[in-house]
């Protein structure tokens, strides 16, 4: 399963290199969603700051719809989801090998993202080990759901508009959780406050890797 | 790889059904093809080859009937039954932005095949210099066709399910192909060639069997370039190449690889 999973992380993330879509559009769509969410909340730094960690995780959910969508659509031409089938290659080896690629991208984004929302909004972080560790969860969290959606979006026509519809509402918990990490770790919060939450994307993050590596195959078969 | 304790079919359908949808994709096959058996599955466009294929892939499950690849259900055996077949189809599941050696490699590596023989097979199919190296997006239909090719020989499966496999390649390539399928032949792999063109392949198959309708409907015995068919030879034998070619090493001889699967498991979906 571990040699599958390398295997096939490699290869997306030798596609993701040399395509640059991520570099190229998804990067730019996340600085650009933070530029307007700025806009929207007006030149007042304070409002900003408080409303950055809600903000912060709303791009990265948005970013993290393109980079799934992305990841489906390397599988969807020339028949390379058949190809993948055809291989016999270990089902969940594929759901944690293309989890862990997109994971990859997140992480990148997080970084650029998180360095516009302490530029653009002024947000002040007091306690960085609870935004690393809400990231690291939040990211497994993301990822995890988004690739095992991602394959059940993957046979269908409307995949595109599909994907956001099912991922976003199943999501939802990773963007609260990680929203309430930020401000409790932000200036102003109380940090004890995070931890519970961060439990929460520890509990998420295990029931969803688990059930990808146990959905993923039958989900790729039927899809 | 071929295996000492093999069942004598390779491929074994009994009234076997299977639907898209609501649309039957085979509406009652029964078809046997004997170990090291060379079959043409010929018919016209839309007469249930591609489907029949894609079935023995394991690719299109039942609706009902029995099918049993290599003695395996291949639902129950999903994984162990897709790495002893290889199923050369109309697309050629290539990642554009990968270059043809990493492509190759990769799927190579994804069967768990033997990555020594990346290398051979690439020679045998051109794919060398500068054309290796470059993105599978850049290349025509068929040079992406040779790409396939080459996974599939560097493989090396036990099942060949080859679904026109003339289209799109040049005369020289066609050679190629026609002396990869000999080799294989003789080497005790068994080769299901779908075709609605049966004159090219004729000479290639042991026998012909004609799909009309999602059914087998007819079946006919050709010359074939294989040898006996259900027992087949321990090396192989190829035939006077029509193009110069590296030579593939063929699969582990039949009378020497240890038994690995159970013998005669047949599915069957009521």
């Amino acid at each position: 399963m571990w040699r599958d999973a390398a295997l096939v992380a490699g290869k997306d993330l030798r596609i993701e290199g040399r395509s640059r879509v991520g570099l190229s559009q998804v990067a730019p769509f996340g600085i650009v969603a933070l530029v307007l969410f700025a806009f929207a909340l007006g030149p007042d730094r304070d409002v900003m700051a408080k409303g950055a960690p809600g903000l912060f995780w709303v791009a990265i959910l948005f970013c993290t719809v393109l980079a799934i969508q992305r990841s489906v659509s390397v599988e969807s031409s020339d028949g390379a989801r058949d190809g993948l089938r055809l291989s016999g290659i270990d089902p969940a080896g594929l759901f944690l090998g293309k989890a862990t690629a997109v994971a990859a991208q997140l992480v990148v984004l997080e970084l650029l993202l998180g360095t516009g929302v302490v530029v653009l909004y002024g947000a002040r972080i007091e306690v960085a080990w609870m935004i690393v560790v809400s990231c690291v969860l939040g990211t497994i969290g993301l990822a995890a759901t988004g690739t095992l959606y991602g394959a059940l979006s993957s046979g269908l026509r409307v995949r595109e508009t599909l994907l956001p519809f099912l991922f976003l509402p199943i999501a939802a918990p990773v963007l609260l959780a990680g929203t309430r990490v930020f401000q409790a770790a932000m200036a102003g919060g109380t940090p004890s406050d995070g931890l519970q939450w961060l439990r929460l994307l520890a509990l998420f993050d295990v029931v969803y890797v688990a059930v990808g590596i146990v959905l993923f195959g039958p989900i790729q078969e039927t899809a | 790889m071929a295996s000492a304790a093999l069942p004598s079919s390779a491929v074994s359908l009994r009234d076997a059904v299977a639907l898209s949808g609501r649309f039957p994709l085979l509406a009652g096959v029964d078809l046997e093809v004997a170990v090291g058996e060379t079959v043409l599955v010929e018919g016209p466009n839309g007469a249930g080859k591609t489907s029949l294929l894609r079935v023995c892939a394991g690719l299109v499950p039942l609706a009902s009937g029995h099918l049993a690849v290599l003695g395996l259900d291949p639902t129950r055996h999903r994984t162990v039954v897709r790495r002893r077949v290889g199923l050369l189809s109309h697309a050629s599941h290539l990642y554009d932005d990968l270059t043809v050696r990493e492509n190759v490699r990769f799927a190579v590596r994804a069967a768990g095949g033997d990555t020594a023989r990346i290398e051979p097979a690439c020679d045998r199919w051109g794919l060398v210099g500068r054309l290796a190296k470059t993105s599978a997006g850049k290349l025509s239909a068929g040079q992406r066709r040779r790409v396939a090719l080459a996974v599939l020989t560097a493989r090396w499966p036990e099942v060949w399910l080859l679904d026109e496999p003339h289209a799109g390649l040049d005369v020289a390539a066609r050679a190629l192909l026609d002396q990869a399928v000999t080799e294989a032949a003789a080497s005790g792999v068994t080769v299901l060639i779908a075709s609605h063109e049966s004159g090219p392949v004729e000479q290639l198959a042991t026998r012909a069997v004609t799909v009309t309708g999602g059914r087998v409907t007819a079946e006919r015995s050709l010359a074939g370039a294989a040898p006996d068919a259900g027992a087949p030879a321990a090396s192989a034998t190829p035939a006077a190449p029509a193009a110069p070619a590296a030579p593939v090493t063929p699969a582990a001889p039949v009378t020497t690889a240890a038994p690995s699967t159970p013998h005669a498991e047949v599915a069957h979906v009521a």
